[in-house]
């Protein structure tokens, strides 16, 4: 490891610099600067530096920038201008953790240096006595810095360079993360009350039972991670299911979810190929069995890793994808503009969306028309298991479209359910590129398509999202940091006799005020979410007609399947035979299963929308979009200035306040002697994103503000490039006369 | 059920629903014919009713940045049962029921001097969406109407005669021997088919009664537009008056004047009556300089800063021809345009079309000013295409939109028809003029070949962006009867009203681009702009209706002549008639604000509410303007019980105008259903 604080006094220490060269810098001579430093983190230590770094403004051809210092810490690579930037303090939104000119060391996706003109990715090993006379940083939330190295000493450049090679693309061990040196406090804002639920004691999942009427068991066995450590601390199973020793902790099913007509989601992990084949076949009927016990003796499986892009699928798209919001200058911007829509098709990132919705709506399709249990599984049974299994619970149940529930869905499916964060994220920068893959980042793509098509029916804002998809790479919380919570409870027991006396503080990602205050928080939540009025909420009415049509059928006698379903009886022959129907219809002919789930969402279409109901997607080629704020929150090119709908919902956040202003005046005015409840009442008291219509908020990420009323537009380059148009149309005249008459 | 419920819930007593249709507008006596905008038998019933299912998605989209994309069931929707389900979420519901009362499913509902001209039973219309149905088919003066009673709910199918491009005969023999096809292509991106049995003596003449009142014009009949009868609180015609619209931009001043040089059109006859010409310039020189200029359209004033006296002028490619002719009259004319001018001592000649055609058009006669023989002035050429390249590029749309998508290949499709990038080119091009004038206070001169089609575009688009007065509702219909009608953009011609002659090559959808590029304006800036997405779609759909007389012939002159101002109803009575339709319900008033859209592809969006609403798919599906429509309603409620109890407290206790806001972070949402 290099060592600390190497911040050597520079000889040269320019404020601003556009196109002055070094040598004139030289020249001046100015008093001896104070050093600077970061404002660390508890717990940051300060690996080295380096003066004067120059900082290319992205948004400028002409190799202008911002003199500073570049710092590596064990958190972040940040960059201290030399120049007081006032920019930081008109925000309205910031990170209390990392701010714009701050890189966390796990959000580094790639690093380039430019040599002799020439890019070079730059990767771990090759790390020589060279160095760049360019960094260039692509952060996996999509920034791009760009620091030139050349004004510095060459000790210190080959210092900075070295050591941020080293800390962002070496392989390292977890116990270098960040998050367990953070020695931070929790704050105590934190409401117990509201808090999300964690899924880590019995208590959490019996609650969640109850919660959705589920007849399930709840198992305890694994509480020391006897039967798996790739399965949660507590789980809950069908309560046909025997024996669990049996299953070598593969291939249980486990439950997800129960629907109000009683049938439930399962989801389950294969068990292992190694078996022989009848075995693995008894196996999965016994898997099929116990689900369809739950409900009816129905149950459909669907095996997700053959009707879905497998994770490293999933990797390559997202790879080709983001290359296109990674832009480096206007050029490129304005290059790669001329066949946007193009490239978008063929990164196949959309279409990779649109087929998780469209499983999800399948799988919904199941549980609320045809009230089947479905069992979804995959080889490990968590990941795309989790995408599928958290977006149907998102269109059924309107409890996880509101903040806390989202975030209990996430510990529910994601954290206490196993997906493999370390390694699909990969936050230690691992060689193996197999593992890596952006499933949980789809997951979030795929609930951002339904805010955007059904926003009222979501109590947090796309906002949420954006930050959500961001705090993954943030090594101070726990949440998104260990494989499993075997995985996180093992680690944490060893490192927590080195941290700290008693236990790690790493904070939960759900503590948002680590990150963000609460004016920032507002952003979180979407003004025109339509709560649920009280009164109604306890009556959650079951299809009573259906219900007891199904229910009027003899339970053992022989019921005629469901239209696409899968009927469990009890003789062997006749339930593999309809087994094999049912896999063969509903994975070898997608499309017939895409258009009945067509018909499924058009019927859902003609009825009357109830965003407390059941929620599908419109999945049509045009419906299903790009994340314009997460993706081109830092293109300077494309922020509209007063645009975008941060318009919006200033104009909604206005008219709220302008209610509640007037609530008041009529509550005050009504009755003045009881003037003093006033101030008891429920509200916060502070000013609410007040930012009025005296400056406007820039559509961009995170809303900068713009008080200056006139700005230069941005004006494309090489508009006419691929538009060249040739065929005989172009030249032909407006007018079928001519003229020449007119002379 | 559970839905129903809810829906009722949201328009439960704690508020009650938005008035269905405030007429008053100011104490304006209402229309005899009071509902007549709501119901189906009005010319505009159905349309108002599924575009506000649209503004309600566009609304929704605006708030996520995205959007489902919008339908439009326009004239296909159901009615019966599922109109019921769809109503049943607005406030309108009651008023289908009577109307199904009062007038039977097959009744066809008329527009006042609208007239029956044929119906013919079992006639089959074969829905690419829904599969055929068999019905009665009606055709008037104004309109094809189908009813079909076969499903359990009534479906309706109804399209303008003036929407209609081209009629063709179809073959049919799937459907039997003594079965005719036919087949209607038209001009908003649909086209219908038809199967009718032979024998019958009344269905031969069908084909010719369409095509009889579909292309009046060709049939030595008047447009439509002559025979309908409704009468409007508002007058429309009296929306635009250029003196006062040049007044409002403080003309004339000691630089320019409001000339009457053309009042018999003698000068120009594509131009308006009234001109602003530079005040200096004698009439023999402007008619020197109109000698100079394609089609005599001399450079006049469109815009004027208020601030910079910067000024927009149009006018059509001077005639320099083969061997570079100079006209003195018209290099001083420009001249004195700078000089008018204090800020600046350049000017800035935007010419539309893309260099290598301009210097084709020398050739041809026409040309673009030299720079050596103008001095202080720099030439732009904005490279964008021509109106066969843009009638192309939208032919090319609709076969990628209608009546089914590729959906795997969306986005290359769309690509391929260059629709967006053309959107693009002309927003760049509005933009660098709207940027030339407000940053550099410089006077701009905009030509294209003629002056009237890719002109009028680009000085709109720029006046839009300069001047927040042309994003109101009013203002934009100035804009459009200034900039578009007065100044001769040859709509007839363009379109092709009551013409049978499809293939006209003077056809092009100009003015549908140019409404497209507010559109994504409004997309980019959804608070700037006071008049919503079911605006824009009336004045497209009544572009091609001939319903009203706004967007007949090709110029003021032969507007005159026809006295289209007394014989027809202007679309602007229609439109001011009910305001609130129209409304933006997020609409800020920016002030002086310039909006300076953003024209880059990432930012552009095919506008599915418009190009893909036939498409049932499409259907809009969330009223978030309702939560909106509740908190806006809600503040109107609350200032009316403040302002009453103000009036009634003797003024004993003041009231604290607390500024502070409340807002709960907590829960988020503020509660829009908490009783007042």
């Amino acid at each position: 490891m290099l060592s600390l604080g190497g911040v050597g006094a520079k000889s040269t220490k320019p404020s601003f610099v556009s196109y002055v060269t070094p040598e004139e810098i030289k020249l001046e001579k100015e008093p001896p600067k104070k050093e600077i430093h970061p404002d660390l983190l508890p717990g940051e230590v300060e690996f080295c530096s380096a003066n004067p770094i120059l900082k290319y403004t992205q948004d400028d051809l002409s190799q202008r920038g911002i003199f500073g210092t570049l710092f590596c810490t064990n958190f972040r690579i940040t960059f201290i201008s030399d120049e007081i930037s006032q920019e930081e303090t008109t925000k309205t939104f910031k990170n209390k953790l990392y701010g714009e000119n701050d890189i966390p060391l796990m959000c580094v996706d790639h690093i380039y240096g430019v040599y002799d003109e020439k890019r070079k990715l730059i990767t771990g090993g090759l790390v020589k006595n060279k160095y760049p006379s360019k960094m260039i940083f692509h952060c996996k939330d999509l920034r791009v810095f760009q620091f030139c190295l050349t004004y510095t000493k060459e000790e210190d450049a080959k210092r900075i360079f070295h050591g941020i090679a080293h800390h962002c693309l070496e392989e390292k061990s977890l116990k270098c993360v960040f998050a367990f040196s953070y020695t931070g406090t929790p704050s105590p804002e934190m409401q117990r009350k509201r808090e999300t639920i964690l899924f880590d004691s019995p208590e959490d999942w019996t609650q969640e039972m109850k919660r959705t009427k589920a007849n399930c068991r709840l198992v305890t066995e694994n509480e020391n991670f006897d039967l798996s450590q790739r399965l949660p601390k507590y789980f809950v199973i069908p309560s046909a299911l025997g024996d669990l020793f049996s299953y070598q902790g593969k291939g249980f099913p486990i439950w997800c979810w129960s629907h109000h007509s009683g049938c439930a989601l399962f989801k389950a992990s294969l068990p292992p190929v190694t078996q022989e084949d009848g075995d693995i076949q008894k196996h999965v009927d016994i898997m099929i069995n116990a689900v369809a016990h739950n409900y009816l003796y129905s149950a459909k499986t669907e095996d997700l890793s053959e009707s879905l892009p497998t994770i490293q699928d999933i990797q390559q798209s997202y790879n080709k994808f983001k290359q296109f919001f990674l832009i480096e200058n206007s050029t490129d911007f304005w290059l790669s503009d001329m066949k946007w829509f193009s490239s978008l098709e063929s990164s196949g990132w959309l279409d990779i969306i649109r087929q998780c919705l469209q499983k999800a709506v399948e799988v919904v399709e199941c549980l609320e028309k045809e009230n089947t249990n479905v069992l979804i599984t995959e080889e490990d049974g968590t990941d795309l298991c989790c995408v599928i299994s958290s977006l149907v619970q998102i269109m059924l149940d309107p409890y996880y479209r509101t903040l806390m529930g989202f975030q209990s869905l996430v510990q529910k499916e994601w954290v206490a359910g196993c997906h493999s964060f370390l390694d699909r994220c990969n936050h230690l920068h691992q060689k193996d590129k197999e593992c890596h893959s952006p499933v949980f980042l789809l997951f979030l793509e795929c609930v951002w398509q339904l805010v955007q098509q059904h926003s009222p029916a979501f109590q947090f804002s796309e906002t949420y999202l954006t930050v959500l998809s961001d705090s993954v790479h943030v090594p101070v919380f726990s949440t998104f940091l260990f494989n499993s919570p075997h995985h996180r409870e093992s680690v944490m027991k060893a490192e927590s006799p080195l941290a700290q006396s008693s236990q790690l503080s790493c904070p939960t990602v759900w503590d948002w005020s680590v990150q963000f205050d609460s004016k920032a928080q507002n952003f979180f939540f979407n003004p025109l979410y339509s709560e649920k009025v009280k009164n109604e909420r306890a009556v959650r009415k079951p299809h009573k007609l259906k219900h007891q049509r199904q229910l009027s059928l003899p339970s053992t006698a022989f019921k005629t399947p469901f239209k696409k379903g899968f009927f469990k009886d009890e003789t062997e022959s006749l339930k593999k035979m309809l087994r094999v129907k049912r896999l063969s219809r509903w994975i070898g002919s997608p499309d017939s299963s895409a258009a009945i789930s067509r018909e499924f969402y058009e019927s859902w279409q003609q009825r009357p929308l109830d965003y407390h109901g059941l929620l599908l997607p419109c999945l049509d080629g045009l419906a299903v979009r790009v994340w314009m704020q997460r993706y081109l929150r830092w293109i300077p090119e494309v922020h509209i200035l007063g645009g975008g709908s941060m318009a919006v919902i200033t104009k909604i956040m206005d008219l709220l306040s302008q209610v509640q202003d007037l609530k008041r005046v009529l509550e005050h005015s009504r009755d003045s002697s009881q003037a003093a409840k006033l101030d008891h009442s429920p509200y916060i008291q502070h000013r609410l994103l007040s930012f009025g219509s005296s400056g406007r908020l820039s559509s961009s990420f995170p809303f900068s503000f713009s008080r200056n009323q006139s700005f230069k537009p941005i004006i494309p380059t090489g508009l006419m490039q691929c538009l060249m148009v040739t065929d005989s149309l172009a030249s032909q005249e407006d007018e079928a006369s001519s003229f020449v008459s007119l002379v | 059920m559970e839905k129903q419920q809810h829906s009722s819930g949201s328009e439960s007593p704690v508020l009650p629903p938005v008035p269905r249709k405030p007429r008053s507008l100011g104490g304006v006596i209402p229309a005899p014919r009071q509902d007549s905008v709501d119901l189906p038998d009005s010319p505009t019933g159905s349309h108002v009713e599924w575009c506000k299912q649209l503004i309600a998605a566009t609304i929704s989209s605006q708030i996520s940045g995205g959007s489902v994309p919008p339908e439009a069931i326009t004239r296909e929707y159901k009615v019966g049962k599922k109109i019921d389900f769809k109503v049943s979420r607005r406030t309108n519901l009651r008023a289908f029921k009577d109307v199904r009362r009062q007038a039977p499913m097959d009744e066809v509902p008329l527009v006042p001097g609208e007239t029956v001209k044929t119906t013919v039973k079992d006639v089959m219309y074969i829905c690419p969406f829904t599969g055929a149905v068999t019905g009665t088919l009606t055709v008037t003066d104004y309109k094809l109407y189908f009813v079909s009673l076969e499903r359990d709910a009534p479906y309706i199918l109804d399209v303008n005669l003036g929407a209609i491009s081209r009629l063709e005969t179809i073959s049919v023999q799937s459907l039997g021997e003594n079965t005719s096809g036919m087949e209607i292509v038209c001009k908003d991106m649909r086209s219908q088919r038809f199967a009718y049995k032979k024998e019958e003596q009344s269905n031969l003449e069908i084909l010719e009664v369409l095509t009889k009142y579909a292309f009046p014009l060709s049939n030595e009949l008047s447009l439509f537009a002559f025979q309908y009868k409704e009468q409007f609180p508002e007058d429309g015609w009296k929306v635009y008056d250029p003196v006062s619209e040049y007044k409002r931009m403080g003309l004339p001043n000691e630089s320019w004047t409001i000339s009457k040089i053309n009042s018999n059109y003698e000068v120009c006859d594509t131009y308006p009556a009234l001109l602003v010409t530079p005040t200096s310039i004698k009439e023999d020189e402007i008619k020197r300089v109109a000698s100079f200029r394609v089609k005599h359209r001399i450079p006049v004033l469109s815009w004027i800063h208020p601030e910079t006296q910067a000024t927009i002028v149009r006018c059509s490619q001077p005639m320099v021809g083969p061997t570079d002719r100079r006209c003195k009259e018209d290099e001083h004319y420009l001249q004195t345009i700078i000089d008018a001018n204090a800020q600046s001592h350049k000017l800035t000649i935007f010419d539309a079309r893309q260099s290598i055609v301009a210097e084709n058009h020398k050739a041809k006669d026409g040309g673009f000013e030299n720079e050596n023989f103008y001095s202080n002035m720099d030439l732009n050429f904005l490279d964008i295409p021509n109106i066969h390249v843009m009638r192309e590029s939208l032919r090319k749309l609709k076969e990628v939109v209608y009546p089914t998508i590729d959906e795997p290949h969306w986005h290359s499709a769309i690509d391929a028809t260059h629709w967006l990038q053309y959107i693009r080119l002309l927003l760049a091009g509005a933009v660098k003029i709207a940027d030339k004038v407000e940053s550099s206070k410089s006077s701009v001169v905009v030509h294209c070949s003629d002056g009237w089609d890719r002109t009028a575009q680009l000085t709109s688009l720029s006046m839009l962006m300069l001047d927040s007065y042309y994003r109101t509702l009013r203002g934009f219909q100035v804009l459009l009867e200034k900039e578009w009608i007065s100044f001769g953009h040859k709509f007839a011609a363009r379109v092709g009203h009551g013409d049978e002659n499809h293939a006209n090559s003077e056809r092009s959808p100009l003015f549908v681009q140019f409404i497209d590029c507010v559109w994504q304006m409004m997309r980019q800036f959804p608070t700037a702009f006071e008049f919503n997405e079911l605006f824009l779609i009336t004045i497209l759909d009544h572009l091609y209706s001939c319903l009203f007389g706004t967007f007949l012939y090709n110029s003021e002159q032969e507007r005159v002549e026809n006295e289209v101002n007394s014989k027809t109803v202007s679309l602007w009575s229609y439109v001011n008639s009910q305001p609130e339709d129209f409304t933006n319900p997020f609409y800020v008033d920016y002030e002086n604000h310039v909006l300076y859209p953003v024209a880059s592809l990432r930012h552009l969006e095919l506008w599915v509410g418009y190009y893909v609403r036939w498409n049932p798919r499409m259907r809009p599906q969330m009223p978030v303007h309702q939560n909106l429509k509740e908190l806006l309603y809600l503040r109107a409620e609350l200032q009316r019980k403040v302002e009453e109890l103000q009036k009634e407290a003797s003024s004993s206790h003041s009231i604290s105008s607390s500024s502070e806001h409340a807002y709960s972070p907590s829960n988020g949402g503020t509660p829009l259903h908490t009783s007042v």
